[in-house]
């Protein structure tokens, strides 16, 4: 029998057969369908289907986080629609606004299972995978048919495989990985694909890391992407309770993959997004001095403990430049609450932050530090689209939260790392 | 069926934001509305000048970015009929299939002028267009049910055998 990749073993799994071909389409029963502040424009489609009751309330989740708490009448409108439907369809995994973003809070509450099938309407569904689930986004129609059939298509994709070796040096992280791999390969390097991180290095890295690349692969165009369940997962998992049986899948080691890419993490370097596309990628030092006035450190991609963590150790004791603001979302109330524990909130309002509370904030516009025309953000979060803060004459950067919480420090780009000079 | 349309011809990783911008995706829930906002942060005038019938043409990875469905509610409420790019996104593509616009692969969005007018055979896989002849696969399998049922809606009703209720 020829060997497997991931994607073929979770859909051929997911749909009851020994084996799948790539570019088959079968039919999956999905472990879990995510959505957000979109579940009422679901909820609308969902009508227009004409069934009563969704088929698996149990599979269902949704966390309000894109705009929340409400900006205004339209949002909170938009809001009480969810409500209202949750309720009336008796769907429990419900999270209000105080709970978070929907892929963190995905995780924290057990719905990211190894070999479970995770589909969600929010490109950034992906992120699930580092916990060994095949996981998908889908658009809010598909989510609509899913909450009405229970059932989706899929078309089993083709592999990239991603090898890394080595640990991060000081002041490097999993996001510069993420930028210098979507730099190399392009906004559409991995269309249609699924990406497998795997190798030696992969056990130096934390589920937080491997999160973030899950989440960033959205950026190269991937259907799915995947880490192995280790060690580091079973950490994770015990931390939570699983709300549906896991089966651990890994690729073949010699499964048939279309391309595979290889990064000595070592070598790695604080990097950028430059506007207004993910793959425009620049070093934090070529960039050094760029004047910005707004500093993001939060969302799905960077609002974990461990990114609060390294933006508190850069900014102790030091205070954001005159002229740039420094706003910080946690990814969720745990995290929140983590933070307030080990006191970063502190380091954070001395050194002159904004403390925000859990969402996606102004990842996309809608509110909590739009920015204004020809001011330029440097930003934690995963796109830099033109437009996406709100303003379509502003310019956006991407980093790791150490180049964000060090270029609000020197309120232009800085190379956070301890021999960069900077600071 | 065939699509006859003048195109509009745009260039690579044409994401979701500029096509339909995020800072109204919870304000704007009228379809006529969201064809207001079509393109607006890549081509103002889109909206304007676009009509009924006509044809997006772009480079590679159309679509990328957020699942937003309005980014191709939008177009398809232009009046969009077809989108033909060099690839596209990968949920921007399931997301046309599901909303009726006609999403179509082929080399031939290389060489399409913008303001020319082509020819789509969907049952054929043909386009025609000035440079001359090029095919495409034609939709197979459950794709090309979803699009004879007009949708993911009205497949869904008739896959749970509700068509007629």
């Amino acid at each position: 029998m020829s060997k497997l990749t991931f994607a073929q073993k979770a859909l051929a799994h997911a749909s009851g057969r020994d084996s799948v071909q790539e570019g088959e389409v079968v039919f999956v029963d999905p472990d879990v369908c995510l959505s957000h502040d979109n579940s009422a424009a679901i909820a609308s489609n969902f009508s227009a289907i004409g069934v009563d009751r969704v088929r698996y309330p149990s599979r269902i989740f949704i966390a309000l986080d894109h705009c929340v708490p409400a900006a205004n009448e339209k949002y909170a409108a938009n809001h009480r629609r969810v409500r209202d439907f949750v309720r009336n369809q008796r769907i429990e995994a419900f999270f209000d606004v105080e709970r978070g973003v929907c892929h963190q809070v995905l995780a924290e509450e057990g719905f990211a299972v190894p070999g479970g099938i995770v589909v969600g309407s929010d490109s950034h569904t992906c992120t699930a995978g580092a916990f060994g689930a095949f996981a998908v986004g889908i658009g809010r129609t598909e989510a609509a048919a899913v909450w009405a059939s229970g059932r989706i298509w899929m078309r089993v994709p083709a592999t990239i495989r991603i090898e890394l070796s080595g640990e991060f040096p000081p002041g490097v992280c999993a996001k510069d990985l993420a930028l210098k791999i979507i730099g190399d390969i392009g906004a559409d390097g991995a269309l249609y694909r699924s990406v497998e991180f795997a190798g030696d290095g992969v056990s130096n890295l934390s589920m937080s890391d491997r999160m973030l690349l899950c989440n960033m692969a959205a950026e190269m165009g991937a259907k799915n992407a995947v880490f192995a369940p280790d060690e580091e997962t079973e950490r994770w998992l015990a931390q939570c309770s699983p709300r549906y049986d896991r089966v651990d899948l890994r690729a073949d080691e010699d499964a048939t993959c279309e391309r595979t890419l290889h990064y000595e993490l070592t070598g790695l370097v604080p990097g950028l997004a430059c506007p207004h596309t993910v793959d425009n990628y620049a070093t934090a030092s070529q960039k050094a001095g760029t004047v910005v006035h707004q500093a993001l450190i939060g969302t799905c991609t960077n609002g974990r403990i461990e990114d609060l963590r390294v933006a508190a150790e850069v900014l102790r004791g030091r205070k954001v430049a005159y002229g740039t603001r420094l706003l910080v979302f946690p990814a969720s109330n745990r995290v929140a609450k983590q933070m307030y524990d080990e006191g970063l909130h502190e380091v954070f309002l001395e050194a002159g932050a904004v403390l925000m509370n859990p969402g996606c904030g102004p990842c996309l516009g809608a509110h909590e530090g739009a920015l204004a025309p020809g001011e330029a953000c440097i930003s934690t979060a995963n796109r830099n689209f033109r437009g996406r803060m709100g303003c379509k004459e502003s310019f956006i950067y991407l980093a790791s939260p150490a180049t964000v919480a060090a270029s609000s420090v020197a309120g232009s780009i800085a190379d956070p790392r301890p021999d960069g000079g900077v600071l | 069926m065939k699509i006859n349309g003048r195109c509009f011809k745009y260039g690579d990783d044409i994401n979701t934001d500029v096509i339909f911008p995020g800072k109204y995706t919870y304000t704007v829930s009228e379809p006529s509305e969201m064809a207001q906002h079509a393109m607006e942060d890549l081509d103002p005038s889109f909206s304007e000048r676009v009509s009924e019938g006509d044809i997006v043409v772009a480079g590679s990875n159309f679509g990328c970015g957020s699942s937003r469905e309005q980014a191709v509610i939008c177009l398809r409420e232009a009046g969009i009929r077809a989108v033909v790019a060099r690839s596209f996104s990968r949920i921007y593509y399931r997301n046309c299939i599901n909303s009726g616009l006609v999403p179509i692969q082929s080399e031939a969005a290389d060489v399409i002028q913008d303001g020319e007018t082509i020819e789509i055979d969907l049952e054929n896989g043909v386009l025609l267009c000035d440079k001359g002849e090029f095919t495409f696969p034609p939709f197979a399998g459950e794709v090309a049910r979803i699009l004879s049922c007009g949708g993911l809606i009205p497949y869904t009703r008739k896959l749970l055998g509700i068509e007629n209720r």
